[in-house]
């Protein structure tokens, strides 16, 4: 019973959070109601008894991620809203909604698949057990530590490499090779 | 878990939460109020002035009668701001702050194996609000959300500096908390788990010796420790990383704007979060409520709170102490500090402490003995991580040369 009301009342916070970013038109209230959205993924993560995953969903995502997008909205001043008039790329709109519903047909398939429990849609969409779900009486963060770091060690480098990869282009992006002169202001040097 | 919620909730047990939820938040309240005295009134000292000294015995009510007269101000809110926002912003701050702190045993005994519970009421209890299974992690979680009311506040007021104060908190923030979140993981590696009750059994054991204690300070190194009081001053906003606020550069910081019972809730949210921080570091590194082991528990469970209240003075006094005497870092300082030397030092230190664990735990079979294998594993981390501290630093002073360089200084010149 108790679940039950907490997952509505959690969930009711993640679909308001997730309309809010696309409705407010203030990107800072947009960003705010993403935290909240996150915020109800974290309780939604706790009811399944997820602990260690809901509060890395508050760190990383609520904490983290949020804090740069919005550290980019105020050093980029964008306080009024873009005219949505006009679409950055041609035919961006249609193929979002295209691959939106093809997530959710995608989504609704994986639960009539899973049959009338309900207990393995995870198996079936993917076919693999859920991490989430405590496979034995382990501790959480054990388990997930030897999945992550045996299992699923291959996924884990690429997405480092992926974030060197990221890394190393911003640093390139941002040299300014045969520019106009940097300015560089450093202690203890007197320009010539 | 505490040990009255592992068999079902009965309403009792409720009545025991809510009842112990109310004394932490006035235990909080009180203990803030207390700092903001403490750090005048030692801080005068240290400045060879008197400080508070008319309200009350040496001007201990001086923060009430501030309370008092912030509360009755005029609330003002700039033409400019973004109402919801400007409004939102100071809870935003306090209540991480607060929250934090329901996670900080506050005594209990912890000698002889006893893991810290009383029995209150028929219920044993920790004396601690909530022991979540992810305990420490909770504590990320809050310093990460506490710097929102920093960055919305500046953001909503609509003026230059509080915007200002508000970009440099949440690049300070970001940049720190990868040092503070890589030197907390090096205790709980030794520990094991991650909520605060077992982190203080931990360290509640016998040490060295029988009279060195246990604490963590000692088991990790010490350099987890330093890095996590450096990392922590930072996120606090302390002075010498006070460059959020720094008077001479941005007026107020982000809460230039700010005025009354606003005001009021971003001061409360500061020094609740130095109270905060100062009983993290105790929990973490010095045992918290767990005394040296010797010397026995006379007190019964009032022994635990006379450790942590002292322990928890010492941290207090030695932030007041940062305040008095050190000058407030430069941005591109705080910076480098941060990325090239905390983060660095404390990734490669975890990396050496996870290796000398796992050469104890036996079976790699390099020498004949674990005690052999540890020796080993110390001496080859210790070799990776001066290796790597030299690549590191060559490679910052030849990029710093390089740069120098392109910018038209002399090559000759640049060393």
């Amino acid at each position: 019973m108790v679940e039950v009301i907490t997952f509505l009342v959690a969930g009711a916070i993640v679909l308001g959070g997730a309309l809010g970013v696309i409705l407010l038109p203030k990107p800072v209230h947009a960003a705010l109601s993403l935290i909240a959205s996150f915020f109800g993924v974290a309780v939604v993560f706790i009811i399944q008894e997820a602990h260690f995953l809901a509060l890395v969903q508050v760190v990383v995502y609520a904490g983290a991620i949020v804090v740069l997008f919005l550290f980019v909205i105020m050093l980029l001043g964008v306080d009024t809203a873009d005219s949505l008039r006009v679409e950055p790329l041609v035919g961006q709109r249609s193929m979002a909604i295209l691959f939106g519903v093809l997530l959710l047909a995608l989504t609704f398939g994986g639960l009539f698949l899973s049959g009338p429990g309900g207990e393995d849609g995870a198996v079936a969409l993917t076919g693999q057990e859920s991490v989430i779900r405590p496979i034995d009486d382990r501790p959480q963060v054990e388990q997930l530590g030897e999945d992550l770091f045996s299992r699923n060690i291959l996924a884990f480098q690429a997405t480092a490499l992926l974030l060197t990869i990221a890394t190393v282009g911003a640093v390139v992006l941002v040299r300014n090779e045969g520019g106009e002169d940097l300015v560089v202001d450093e202690p203890g040097l007197a320009a010539e | 878990m505490d040990p009255y919620l592992l068999d079902g909730v009965d309403f009792g047990d409720v009545v025991l939460s809510v009842a112990k939820a109310i004394l932490a938040f006035v235990i909080c309240l009180v203990a803030t109020m207390f700092m903001v005295w403490f750090e005048r009134k030692v801080v005068s000292r240290l400045q060879n002035r008197i400080g508070p000294n008319t309200s009350g015995p040496f001007g201990i009510l001086q923060t009430l009668m501030d309370g008092i007269k912030l509360f009755f101000k005029e609330d003002n809110i700039p033409k400019e701001a973004d109402p919801f926002v400007f409004r939102l912003a100071p809870y935003l701050s306090l209540i991480p702050a607060f929250l934090t702190f329901t996670l900080i045993p506050l005594g209990g005994d912890f000698n002889n194996g006893n893991d810290g519970a009383v029995t209150v009421f028929g219920r044993e209890t920790f004396l601690q609000v909530a022991d979540p299974p992810v305990g420490i992690l909770f504590f990320l979680a809050m310093s990460s959300l506490g710097i929102y009311g920093i960055m919305l506040a500046g953001w909503a007021s609509g003026s230059k500096y509080p915007l200002l104060g508000s970009v440099r908190a949440s690049a300070q923030a970001i940049s720190y908390e990868a040092a503070l979140g890589l030197s907390l993981a090096a205790v709980v590696l030794v520990t094991g788990g991650l909520s605060m009750n077992s982190i203080v059994m931990q360290q509640a054991g016998e040490g060295f010796g029988g009279i060195i204690p246990n604490f963590n300070i000692i088991v990790t190194g010490f350099i987890p420790f330093a890095v996590f009081l450096i990392a922590g001053t930072a996120e606090l906003n302390r002075p010498p990383f006070d460059l959020v606020e720094a008077e001479q550069e941005l007026v107020g910081g982000f809460h230039t704007e700010y005025s009354g019972i606003r005001f009021a809730l971003f001061f409360l949210a500061e020094f609740m979060n130095t109270v905060t921080m100062a009983a993290i570091i105790v929990t973490l590194f010095f045992g918290g409520p767990a005394g040296p082991a010797f010397l026995g528990s006379t007190l019964g469970w009032l022994t635990g709170m006379f450790w942590f209240l002292l322990k928890l003075l010492v941290f207090l006094f030695a932030f007041v102490w940062f305040r008095a005497s050190l000058p407030r870092f430069r941005y591109d300082q705080l910076m480098s500090l941060g990325w090239k030397l905390l983060i660095p030092l404390s990734l490669g230190w975890l990396l050496v402490l996870a290796g000398i664990r796992v050469a104890r735990n036996g079976d790699l079979g390099i020498a004949d003995s674990a005690f052999g294998d540890t020796l080993i594993v110390i001496g080859v981390a210790f070799a990776i991580l001066l290796i790597g501290m030299y690549v590191l630093r060559s490679a910052m002073t030849n990029a710093r040369r390089d740069r120098l360089i392109a910018a038209g200084f002399n090559p000759r010149e640049v060393n």
